[in-house]
């Protein structure tokens, strides 16, 4: 593993949790929420994981924002908080 | 200040991270008020999760990938000396390595996140099905809204 990259993704991940939680349009934190799987997914591949990276990329990255999208778009687009 | 950083937070920045996002996750997932943002937090808690076990199977800066490089570890002394006398030949196969466990992350926990990973996307799956059919029922994602009305359906008719 390589300390200082170690070190960004994961403020970045804590930055990006805590975004897709407080914006209040449900497509924008799906987006974000695919935005911290790819970061996670990065992470992975950094600390020597490179099969639950690329799991992560395909699974978590790929089908559970289209999940989230597919909610979305068959319900409503707004949140109260 | 800077010692307690450097001896108890730069050396477990992985654990504290994996505390913090794990808390996020809890906290979305009882505080929030609409359903999909309290399955991203449940998505969030689970990854948390996998950070941890993750974190564990690294040991220290010198871990890599845990594919064996054949050009960086020895061959073993027995192997070396069949093939001097020409026992074995050069058919390969029979080849066999000293492995230094050091080098290489442990693939353990690896393999069983992996399993982790795929039953998180059957859960998010599922709940996010039971949340359009909730849609369906009372026409809106908040929890306070959904609860209002199913106690003001109970009020109407209490002998149900």
């Amino acid at each position: 593993m390589i300390p200082i990259f170690d070190y960004i993704l994961l403020i970045f991940l804590i930055v990006a949790a805590v975004i897709s939680l407080k914006v209040k349009d449900l497509l924008s934190a799906s987006m974000v929420f695919g935005i911290y799987s790819f970061l996670i997914c990065l992470l992975w591949a950094e600390m020597g994981a490179v099969d639950v990276a690329f799991t992560e990329a395909a699974v978590g990255a790929g089908v559970s924002a289209v999940f989230l999208i597919a909610t979305v778009y068959n319900t409503k687009r707004r949140s109260s908080d | 200040m800077l010692e307690f950083i450097q001896d108890n937070i730069q050396p477990y920045f992985n654990y504290w991270v994996y505390v913090i996002l794990m808390m996020i996750g809890l906290w979305a997932t009882i505080a929030k008020n609409n359903l999909i943002k309290k399955l991203i937090g449940m998505s969030i808690f689970q990854t948390a999760i996998i950070l941890f076990y993750v974190s564990v199977g690294v040991k220290g800066e010198g871990s890599k990938i845990p594919i064996v490089n054949p050009y960086t570890e020895a061959k073993s002394a027995e192997v070396v000396g069949a093939d001097q006398h020409g026992e074995h030949g050069a058919k390969g196969g029979g080849e066999k390595y000293i492995v230094e466990p050091d080098n290489y992350a442990n693939p353990l926990p690896h393999v069983l996140m992996l399993t982790a990973i795929v039953v998180g996307v059957a859960t998010l799956g599922v709940a996010l099905a039971v949340v359009q059919m909730l849609f369906k029922e009372f026409g809106t994602l908040e929890e306070d809204e959904i609860l209002a009305q199913i106690k003001n359906a109970d009020s109407a008719s209490p002998d149900v």
